[in-house]
């Protein structure tokens, strides 16, 4: 009774029933991989609420203050009051700390959302006109997960971050020509400069927050607009859509989604540990600890890091520092072609029609061995960002595993484009899908001798097994 | 975009999935059993809390409500799947056609006084200058600060507590991180000292006096990304940043000999006063820690 009574308030001030119609039997397309982005937005809000918690008790200051606390083996110590504080969310504050693993698994797994959430709109085709901008506004999205990410890393002052921070300051150092600037501009002066931990709160809890919710509303409000694709079905055709309308059915899938997400990572943040601090300490500048490794989503920038050669360019009494390579160059190269990657693509195949089916990743040989040569490029790379344990892990030196990934960086991307080239090209040539909707082929010997061949629609199989007939 | 268009419906009841008496008796407990964890939670709080605790609870509260939803959207609404025309996406010519009409008739009023657009555009490009000034407050310039640390002729080398070290204090072998006295904690300033035997020592021309009985002092930045070169393998007489495995080799002036590094460790010229302690005999080498463009302009 009072939902029609509200629409009618509404509807005499603002006009609001037609969208309200539209909205509420909008047909939203089913499957699987549509979730991701989904669960990117919901990990967004639950982080947003943790968050909120967290910054009422969280300090951002530098200054030197000695522990007395609940956590005797750093009593007396002296630390900044931003790592104490942190120590008196995880010790003190009730439910502190279960609000704090939460708010940095869900971070974990919201950048991951994001980025596969990239992948299966990359891979099918999604980007396509008339969906570039949504891509654009995507890949921006990814960077400002990963920007807030790290800013968030960073704030506990503790040995790990603090060492993180330190090679950030270092590789904008290494920007040619404005890099000392940009540096001092950035930190607030020469590394350890006290204003930087106040510059990355306001970054993490305002700044930031503020453009990923615009971002996103911005993202959101153009999918409901241009509405979401379809992938390729019988009797449909490139001008409809198909799927539940929001209203009730998929409102309903949606929202246990988010109760479903929001509780797994209630449980990671109950009882799996992450980030515990208080092990790793204070940061002091002058120390740092072997098997220091960056949250997942910054691995790929530390394990370039770490297998870039030594490599400076130096002349005329000026010089490009090795860090400015690996550490800016290189993600900027991979997040640009990513940002233009629409345009890229359409150089190459002239195609300017509307495209609202979505391909599958082997219609497109080509487009999907860059993608699966790039992801494994970054594999990779996110693997030698802990080079140090992989190394003791095999019990050869770090000297040795640096030099067998450096190679593995170069040779795996070629081998996984060539093998994803060959395998899309031949599931295309013979229609041959892995697993349903193929075509038979039987050979029957007949009684004089020869070969008769049939070919039948296979329709869909439920298993592989059942494809082979096992 | 009307809705009466091609619309296709498919409705179905809810096909081959348990009856809908089973589905919402299963929904009831999950929800029951929801209610009771978040009054487990509640006591739990009150109690004092218990961070395991507190996350399998609220596992459960979640994620009863969220099956509770997922059931109910799955089994209980009828299955309908629609199949309808998504609507004219780009408008048609003549629209277009009057959107731009309406842009230039507008846009010819503006750009038929120039002088004044001009003038315009100059003062919002001054108003933008104005704008990137208050950049310039949020740091120091950069100046000369990257290329000297605290050390002087004359100051001597003290340890983390203050400390000043004797040239025989350390062992043969050992190492010990060093701040110039009163600086200590300082950031750019941190060096580690090496004894070594000096017979050993290789250090490039002119550097063979800076290290008094084998005391050998380096910048403890590495010229790589500026972490602290903390581990020193004794047997190979390298020093490693723990950061990206740089190696220096102490016997030959820190020259890079593994890892990204591709500057030695700056060295710090040590002579020893008349007491005995190490003293520095001049600032380091070279600039400290990480390079950047103008690094080569003179030391």
């Amino acid at each position: 009774m009072i939902v029609p009574r509200l629409l009618d308030w509404f509807d005499e001030r603002l006009g609001a029933a037609s969208f309200a119609k539209k909205s509420l039997r909008k047909v939203f397309p089913d499957h699987w991989s549509f979730m991701l982005g989904e669960v990117a937005m919901y990990c967004f809000i639950i982080l947003v609420v943790t968050g909120t918690f967290l910054s009422f008790f969280y300090i951002p200051d530098v200054r030197d203050v000695v522990y007395h606390g609940p956590y005797k083996p750093l009593d007396g110590q002296s630390m900044s009051a931003a790592y104490a504080s942190v120590l008196r969310i995880s010790f003190e504050v009730r439910a502190g700390l279960v609000f704090r693993q939460i708010h940095h698994w869900a971070a974990l797994v919201m950048t991951g959302a994001v980025v596969f959430h990239a992948i299966r709109v990359f891979f099918t085709g999604a980007f396509r006109k008339p969906r570039e901008i949504n891509w654009v506004l995507g890949v921006v999205l990814l960077l400002l997960t990963i920007g807030i990410g790290f800013a968030g890393y960073s704030l506990p002052d503790d040995l790990l971050s603090g060492t993180g921070l330190r090679i950030g300051y270092s590789i904008a150092l290494s920007t040619p020509i404005v890099g000392t600037w940009l540096a001092f501009l950035v930190f607030g002066g020469e590394y350890p400069a006290p204003d930087i931990l106040n510059r990355l709160f306001v970054l993490h809890v305002m700044i930031l927050p503020a453009l990923i919710a615009i971002v996103m509303g911005a993202h959101l409000a153009i999918l409901w607009r241009q509405k979401h694709t379809n992938f390729p079905a019988k009797d449909l055709t490139n001008d409809q859509i198909r799927g539940p309308r929001l209203w009730p059915r998929y409102a309903f899938a949606s929202v246990g989604l988010f109760f479903v997400l929001a509780g797994v990572l209630a449980l990671l943040g109950g009882t799996a540990q992450i980030n515990p601090i208080w092990i790793y300490g204070p940061y002091h500048p002058i120390t740092a600890s072997g098997a220091s490794q960056p949250d997942w989503y910054m691995g790929f920038t530390e394990g370039a890091v770490r297998l870039f050669p030594g490599w400076e360019i130096r002349a005329f009494g000026h010089e490009i520092p090795e860090p400015f390579f690996p550490g800016a160059l290189l993600p900027g190269v991979i997040f640009g072609g990513m940002l233009l990657w629409p345009w890229i693509e359409r150089f190459f195949t002239k195609d300017k029609l509307q495209h609202n089916l979505l391909q599958h990743p082997r219609d497109v040989p080509w487009r999907t061995a860059v993608g699966a040569a790039t992801i494994t490029f970054l594999g990779v790379l996110t693997i030698a960002g802990a080079s140090d344990v992989l190394a003791s892990s095999v019990d050869i030196s770090v000297e040795a595993m640096t030099e067998i990934l450096r190679w593995v960086a170069l040779v795996l991307p070629v081998v996984a484009f060539f093998v994803t080239y060959l395998l899309c090209r031949e599931l295309r040539s013979n229609d041959l899908h892995p697993v349903k909707e193929s075509k038979i082929t039987t050979v029957r010997r007949s009684k004089t001798g020869g070969f008769d061949t049939t070919e039948e629609e296979g329709g869909g199989f439920e298993s592989v097994e059942e494809r082979l007939g096992l | 975009m009307s809705d009466s268009t091609h619309v296709t419906r498919n409705t179905q009841p809810a096909p081959r999935g348990p009856d809908e008496g089973r589905v919402s008796r299963l929904m009831m407990l999950l929800l029951l059993v929801a209610i009771l964890a978040g009054v487990g939670l509640l006591v739990l709080y009150a109690l004092g809390g218990q961070v395991q605790l507190e996350g399998i609870l609220l596992f459960i509260l979640l994620t009863g409500i969220g099956f509770a939803f997922i059931l109910w959207g799955k089994y209980l609404f009828p299955t309908e799947i629609v199949t309808e025309d998504r609507g004219e996406r780009p408008s048609p010519k003549a629209e277009r056609a009057a959107a731009e009409q309406a842009y230039v008739e507008g846009e010819s009023q503006i750009t038929r006084r120039s002088a004044l657009v001009r003038m315009l555009l100059g003062a919002f490009g001054a108003l933008g200058l104005a704008a990137i000034f208050p950049i310039r407050s949020l740091g120091p310039s950069p100046g000369r600060s990257l290329f000297q640390t605290a050390w002087r002729t004359g100051i001597r080398a003290v340890d983390e507590a203050g400390n000043p070290v004797l040239a025989s204090d350390l062992v043969v072998g050992s190492v010990l991180t060093v701040f110039p006295q009163g600086h200590v904690g300082s950031t750019d300033s941190v060096a580690i000292l090496v004894r070594v035997d000096p017979s050993e020592l290789q250090l490039p021309d002119g550097r063979n006096d800076d290290a008094p009985f084998g005391n050998v002092c380096y910048s403890k930045l590495c010229t790589h990304a500026g972490c602290p070169v903390g581990l020193y393998l004794a047997e190979f007489h390298q020093l490693q940043c723990p950061c990206h495995f740089s190696a220096f080799a102490v016997l030959k002036g820190a020259e890079p000999v593994f890892g990204p590094a591709s500057r030695p460790l700056p060295q710090l010229p040590l002579g020893v006063d008349q007491e005995g302690y190490l003293v520095a005999k001049s600032d380091f080498t070279a600039p400290v820690g990480p390079g950047f463009w103008n690094r080569g302009s003179g030391a």
